[in-house]
């Protein structure tokens, strides 16, 4: 894919993206994973997330993003996103409300710790992320122009 | 305080600019603009996670924006009833400054907060959720309505935009 001049951009942009495309997934995780300790959080690490996958569908095409990840998948990761966010909630009326943190605290500044804040995060995320990337790959295939034809 | 302001101003000539200008990319470079100044205010006035946000969802929004206006022409109408619609805007930022007056005379100072919920939380917020990051504390824990409430917004512009841009019932 990396040798077709025809799809994406120039040779530069494409080699440079295959080697910082997993840093930015990675430091998504990151600020999605550490929400509870720094600065950060389930949002802005979800859009991170999105932002990688549409750093590689500026640089190489849709074809080799669809590749990787189709819409359906991203479609489906948006509604198990809310699911899990939904179902923890409910579970905590078993404690006695609605979004209730029935588990352990924990040690401050560890990773594991602060209940169920962590799992809301990887939930809200998943479902931001999937969410925007949908929004931005709709936005971008059917485009519509002045006279309302497809181009 | 003054770096705050000298900030504020770099925005509205940003904003202006970008409402002013006639080319499209230009302009919404010159958006881009508005909201890297709005990331270093919230970086000034101490806090990260809305600049984080702020900076990651900026970078999207410029990205969609300049994918979606580039190479495309877009009608813009500036003349006609130009005495009519200075009028009405004039009339409209006297009522708003009026307004404005009565309602922000009776808040509390800008950085003198009255902390009567927020001393609460920061007193409570550590042994409570366990969070050392208070503002995730707030809103997934004390506050988690709220973020409901925000996925729902999600999920429901997700839903308006496939509805409007699918494939099905599409004139050929």
């Amino acid at each position: 894919m990396i040798d077709d001049p025809k799809k994406g951009m120039t040779l530069i942009v494409k080699t440079i993206t295959r080697l910082t495309v997993g840093l930015i997934l990675l430091f998504g995780i990151y600020i999605v994973s550490h929400g509870h300790i720094s600065p950060g959080g389930g949002f802005a690490g979800g859009v991170i997330v999105a932002l990688s996958f549409i750093h590689i569908m500026l640089a190489f095409g849709k074809e080799t993003t669809f590749k990787k990840v189709k819409e359906s998948v991203a479609s489906f990761f948006e509604s198990i996103g809310a699911i899990i966010f939904i179902t923890l909630a409910m579970l905590g009326i078993g404690g006695g409300y609605f979004f209730f943190n029935f588990l352990a605290k924990g040690e401050p500044f560890r990773l594991f710790s602060s209940g169920l804040i962590p799992l809301y995060n990887m939930a809200i995320s998943l479902k931001v992320g999937a969410g925007l990337f949908i929004i931005f790959v709709t936005l971008i295939l059917f485009r519509v122009s002045k006279k309302g034809e497809e181009e | 305080m003054l770096d705050l302001q000298i900030l504020l101003i770099f925005m509205i000539i940003a904003a202006l600019i970008a409402v002013k200008t006639k080319d499209l990319l230009s302009s919404v470079i010159a958006i881009g603009t508005v909201g890297l100044g709005l990331s270093l205010a919230f970086l000034i006035l101490k806090a990260p996670d809305l600049a984080i946000a702020q900076l990651v969802v900026e970078i999207l929004c410029i990205i969609i924006l300049i994918r979606a206006t580039i190479r495309r022409d877009l009608p813009f109408s500036a003349s006609g009833r130009w005495i009519f619609n200075t009028m009405v805007t004039v009339i409209f930022i006297i009522v708003f400054l009026i307004i404005g007056y009565i309602c922000i005379k009776d808040l509390p100072q800008f950085g003198e907060p009255i902390m009567r919920v927020a001393q609460n939380f920061l007193n409570n917020g550590l042994r409570q959720t366990g969070a050392t990051n208070l503002v995730t504390a707030v809103i997934l824990d004390y506050r988690a309505y709220d973020t409901l409430g925000e996925a729902t917004i999600l999920f429901t512009a997700v839903m308006g935009v496939l509805a409007i841009m699918r494939n099905i019932g599409r004139k050929k």
